[in-house]
């Protein structure tokens, strides 16, 4: 399996750690209620399909949101973290 | 034997090597296989099960019997195929799987239980286990079945793993596999041309056809020769590409002196590549499947095509009289060549009635072979045709019963092969695999001429997809027969039929799962075992299938076929976890004192990849334990040295890096004064704590972090998540410093006294109080003293880059000695924490919360951090939870032990009861006892209780007070002071 950092172009999935779905980026706020907290460190989907997950570049230290298929294993798209969220 | 005018081996260079023992002699060129043929010798295994004799049946990678071992001892390789074994002078060949002799194996037996054991003998024999099975026959066919054996020594040999990049990786060097690469290079692609053979050329090396006016074999070599003078070529012999993986990764096992009688001690036996290719073209060929009819096993029944390799390339011919039985115009080619070369042909037999053959020899149409007979090798074949029944005189039949695509790679990925009804064989799936398309025969492509232009139709489809022009490259003529074929499976008569040669399949078994309604192609296979040999049925699959279609009635594309998976070929283990043995199997990192502390003889204990002192014996020492207590007593007596070099260090700069540090730590940072350093909690998100550590504020905009050991790397990716995911409008940036300082912990009532002799300005008393830092010289260099304690003295730890780190602890520690104090070791550490209650990770395992270790209060309440909503959810605070406590042994001297759990104490020491556990233990020197630190439920309200720690592995019952987890200088004034 190959991702392709941003930064540093095509490189083999033994440069990268796998964290979680992308949904980590979207933080609730300090006053959300319990609910959404939950939602947020708990409950994932679990698609066949299309996921954004996050993965971290270790040599370089970005994170990357990286569009796949969980059928086909066809990444199609990889971006940095920072730039998603901005 | 050998035919003189014929092959492409060397005869000037005669080869010794032994086979059973017994000596022999090959030529340079032969494989093991070619080499025993050409001496005759036809038994050359017994099968997995029934242990019938068997001979060579093939002339690749494909061979279901000519298993062997190879080699002695640790060297010894069991279940090479000796089709694919080159063979080198003093080769030593083991036959495998017979008692006590290849020709006298007592384990034939079986064949004559053969009734009992077919398919599913297993599942329904341990259903029923009846005793006679039990006692008597079972253990028997246990010890009997099987393949050749491990030698049991650990394999000393050298393996080797290596990734390599392309454009274009072309799997096969055959006609497609050659035109197609040297088209793409010289188009300007970087290619690749991986051949499982030793001899690039593919079919070309096994035909007597001619390639643009010369012998294939000078035409192939003619490319190979073009190919290696390129400098964007990469030619790859011995290298099977094993299987396709994700985004143009290939894996392939390159044979790199399996063929050398002396190979060099450095030279790896095996090397397993993954291949990163822009594009790839497979073009494997095809394998020759045989026919099914009674007796079909014996040595001397061959593939057709392989008695053709066998003959115009090694010059050998498998026997004096051959047949040749078949249902396509291909095999007549057998026929044609061994009568060209003057060996003998005893028939044609050709199933097919409406064919035309051209030769000087006897012809049955519409005939089919219905039996063999010869115990340890063929001797005659029974035939029926339209005129009756005959017997001929045959001591080899090649067989072919057509030809099965090489595609194995095209499934991969999910990938399911296309019946294709014209040439009676599966096809590959188009776009199977993203990147990789499919050439020659590999793809139904049977003549030569065909394969060659499909080769260069290819290369150009990769050339356009790689933004390359495409090729100026014509085909040259060659070969263009067209390929007819009526399929014929199997031939009905008296006797097993085999199918699986590896396995001991035969016609029957299939029939029997399917009438015990195993008839889904993959229930099949798991019920008869068809194809779950190491050849994975490659010869086999596509005829048991198109067997078990016709049981059940349906068609063969609706039977459908298993699928096939990495690897194409055996790949040893040692291969794949190349480098990894040993002190190979996790990198090693080494702190700047390493030397100094192995000078010393501490012995080196692993935190995580780091090696660190355990303790620092002397010469009256007879015990780590009275080691460890004389430096816990030095620390709280003199002063000690202990590298901490090994915590992560993080620099952290920026305007907004305190409120950063805000938002990662529990407590605030942005109000520490520069020059000051504080002790810092972090949660996870779900309110764990994930890590401590101390910060220091260097600068405004300038704090260095310290985290755990264990953590380091953890923390690192945590903060840049953070950064990056949560609040990338931050001005921050981060990086880790671990190994650019080295730092030493410097502690002790005497440590300003040792340290005055080492700073350029010595410290004047009080004036660098407790959680101050900064700059400082140090001994000429420019260093950071921070005056932070882990043992719970007055301490610092002082900072130099790290080339300074190693004569920076020899002077500390000599400087030590003279204060009656010296280095210091992890045993000493732990005892010195455990004293004062210092957590480490085996407190915060990730299960602890910041209440269970009692620093809830450090959670700011005037802002948000990670973590911070999570902490305060039901069930992570509260009564119910194990807090952090103190545990004293009620006999001081009676050792606690980690891990044990805690009960009360007239409670039943069982699981339903358990109160809690230990965490760290150490003996307290200073104070005379064993301490221990754990969770408790409810702990902090239990001090002065007594609890009964109980360890049920290592038998130990001990009642133990509770108490606060400080056990000295609760007050904090020594490290005050």
């Amino acid at each position: 399996m190959r991702l392709t950092c941003p930064l540093c172009g095509a490189r083999d999935r033994r440069e990268f750690t796998y964290q979680c779905d992308a949904v980590a980026l979207d933080r609730p706020a300090a006053e959300a209620p319990p609910e959404d907290w939950h939602a947020y460190i708990h409950l994932r989907d679990n698609p066949a399909g299309e996921t954004r997950d996050l993965w971290y570049h270790d040599p370089c230290g970005s994170w990357l949101v990286v569009t796949r298929d969980t059928r086909t294993h066809a990444i199609h798209a990889t971006a940095l973290a920072a730039e998603v969220k901005r | 034997m050998r035919i003189d005018g014929k092959g492409l081996v060397d005869r000037t260079q005669p080869l010794t090597f032994t086979f059973d023992g017994v000596s022999y002699l090959g030529c340079a060129g032969d494989t093991l296989a070619s080499a025993l043929l050409a001496n005759d010798v036809r038994l050359v295994a017994r099968s997995f099960k029934y242990h019938r004799p068997r001979g060579i049946f093939s002339a690749g990678s494909e061979e279901p019997n000519a298993l062997v071992t190879i080699g002695r001892d640790a060297d010894q390789t069991p279940n090479v195929r000796a089709t694919v074994q080159e063979l080198y002078e003093g080769l030593a060949a083991r036959s495998q799987n017979r008692w006590p002799s290849l020709n006298h194996d007592l384990m034939a037996v079986n064949d004559l239980l053969s009734p009992f054991l077919s398919a599913g003998f297993y599942y329904k024999t341990f259903m029923w286990p009846r005793a006679f099975w039990e006692g008597l026959y079972e253990p028997v066919i246990r010890q009997a079945a099987g393949l050749g054996a491990l030698s049991g020594d650990h394999d000393v040999a050298r393996y080797d793993r290596a990734w390599v990049f392309c454009d274009l990786l072309v799997i096969g060097a055959g006609p497609a596999g050659l035109m197609a690469a040297l088209a793409a290079a010289e188009a300007g692609a970087d290619v690749i041309l991986a051949e499982e053979d030793s001899l690039l050329g593919g079919r070309l090396n096994a035909e007597t056809d001619e390639v643009g006016g010369k012998p294939g074999q000078l035409w192939a070599a003619d490319m190979v020769a073009r190919l290696s003078a390129m400098r964007n070529v990469r030619l790859m012999p011995r290298t099977t590409v094993t299987g396709a993986y994700d985004q143009g990764t290939y894996g392939a096992l390159e044979r790199v002196s399996l063929h050398q009688a002396d190979p060099h001690a450095d030279t790896p036996r095996e090397t397993f590549w993954r291949i990163v290719a822009k594009r790839a073209i497979l073009a494997a060929g095809a394998l020759e499947r045989p026919i099914a009819f009674p007796n079909n096993d014996r040595p001397g029944v061959m593939s057709a095509a392989a008695v053709r390799t066998y003959l115009n390339r090694y010059g050998v011919v498998p026997g004096k009289a051959v047949t040749i039985f078949c249902n396509n115009d291909d095999a007549h080619r057998t026929a044609r060549d061994l009568a060209a070369a003057g060996v003998t042909v005893a028939a044609l037999i050709d199933a097919r009635d409406d064919v035309e053959v051209a030769g000087n020899f006897p012809v049955f149409k519409g005939a089919h072979v219905i039996g063999t007979g010869g115990r340890k090798g063929l001797q005659e074949v029974t035939i029926r045709h339209a005129q009756g029944q005959r017997s001929i005189w045959t001591d080899c039949l090649a067989v072919s019963g057509g030809w099965n695509p090489t595609l194995h790679l095209t499934c991969h990925m999910n990938g399911r092969p296309v019946w294709d009804e014209g040439r009676a064989a599966f096809l590959p799936a188009e776009g199977a695999i993203p990147g990789l398309t499919v050439a020659g025969a590999a793809r139904g492509v049977f003549s030569t001429a065909g394969c060659l232009a499909d080769g260069l139709k290819a290369a150009n489809e990769a050339l356009m997809d790689l933004g390359l022009k495409p090729s100026k490259s014509t085909v040259p003529e060659a070969e263009d027969d067209p390929y007819r074929i009526t399929p014929l499976w199997q031939v009905p008569g008296k006797g097993r039929a085999w199918l699986d040669f590896q396995n001991d399949v035969t016609v029957k078994d299939v029939h029997l799962a399917a009438q015990e309604n195993f008839a889904s192609v993959e229930h099949m296979k798991r019920y008869t075992t068809q194809g779950m040999a190491p050849d994975q049925g490659k010869s086999s699959n596509v005829l048991a299938l198109a067997v078990l279609a016709d049981a059940t009635g349906r068609a063969i594309p609706e039977t459908g076929t298993t699928t096939f998976r990495p690897p194409f070929v055996p790949v040893s283990i040692a291969a794949l976890g190349a480098g990894a043995r040993g002190k190979g199997f996790a990198p090693e990192r080494f702190t700047t004192s390493h030397r100094a502390s192995v000078e010393r003889r501490a012995p080196m204990i692993e935190a995580g990849l780091w090696y660190r002192p355990s303790y620092f014996p002397r010469a009256d020492e007879a015990t780590w334990r009275e080691a460890c207590d004389r430096e816990v007593a030095m620390v709280r007596e003199a002063v000690g040295i202990c590298d901490v070099s090994t915590l992560g260090k993080i620099d952290i700069q920026g305007p907004n890096a305190g409120a950063f540090l805000d938002f990662v730590y529990t407590n605030t940072f942005s109000t520490l004064p520069v020059g000051k350093v504080r002790y810092g909690l972090m949660l996870r998100e779900d309110g764990h704590v994930m890590d401590d550590g101390t910060s220091a504020r260097l600068a405004e905009d300038h704090y260095v972090m310290t985290t755990t050991t264990a953590a380091a790397g953890l923390v690192m990716r945590h903060l840049d998540f953070v950064h990056q995911g949560l609040v990338p409008q931050m001005d921050v940036r981060m990086i880790s410093v671990t190994e650019q300082w080295a730092q030493f912990a410097v502690a002790g009532p005497k440590a300003r006294a040792l340290l005055n002799t080492v700073l350029d300005e010595p410290l004047a008393e009080g004036a660098f109080p407790f959680m101050a830092c900064g700059a400082r010289r140090v001994a000429g260099v420019e260093g950071r003293l921070f005056r932070i304690s882990f043992s719970g003295e007055h301490a610092y730890e002082v900072a130099v880059p790290a080339r300074y780190g190693e004569s920076l602890f020899r002077l500390l520690v000599a400087q030590a000695e003279s204060l009656g104090g010296g280095a210091y070791g992890m045993e000493a550490l732990n005892v010195l924490r455990i004293e004062k209650g210092f957590i480490t990770h085996a407190e915060i395992d990730g299960r602890t919360t910041a209440f269970d270790i009692g620093m809830a209060r450090m959670i700011s309440a005037k802002k948000d951090c990670i973590g911070k909503a999570a902490a305060a959810r039901p069930g992570l605070l509260g009564e119910e939870r194990e807090q952090l406590v103190g545990l004293r042994p009620l006999l001081v001297e009676t050792p606690l032990q980690a891990g044990a759990h805690l009960f009360l104490e007239n409670a039943e020491a069982v699981r339903a009861r358990d109160e809690g556990y230990v965490t760290s233990v150490g003996y307290s020197p200073t104070l005379g006892q064993y301490l221990g630190l754990g969770f408790l439920k409810n702990g902090r309200a239990r001090h002065g209780e007594i609890v009964r720690m109980v360890d049920h592995l290592r038998q130990a019952e001990v009642p133990c007070e509770v108490c606060d987890p400080v056990f000295f200088d609760p007050e904090g004034g020594r490290l005050r002071d």
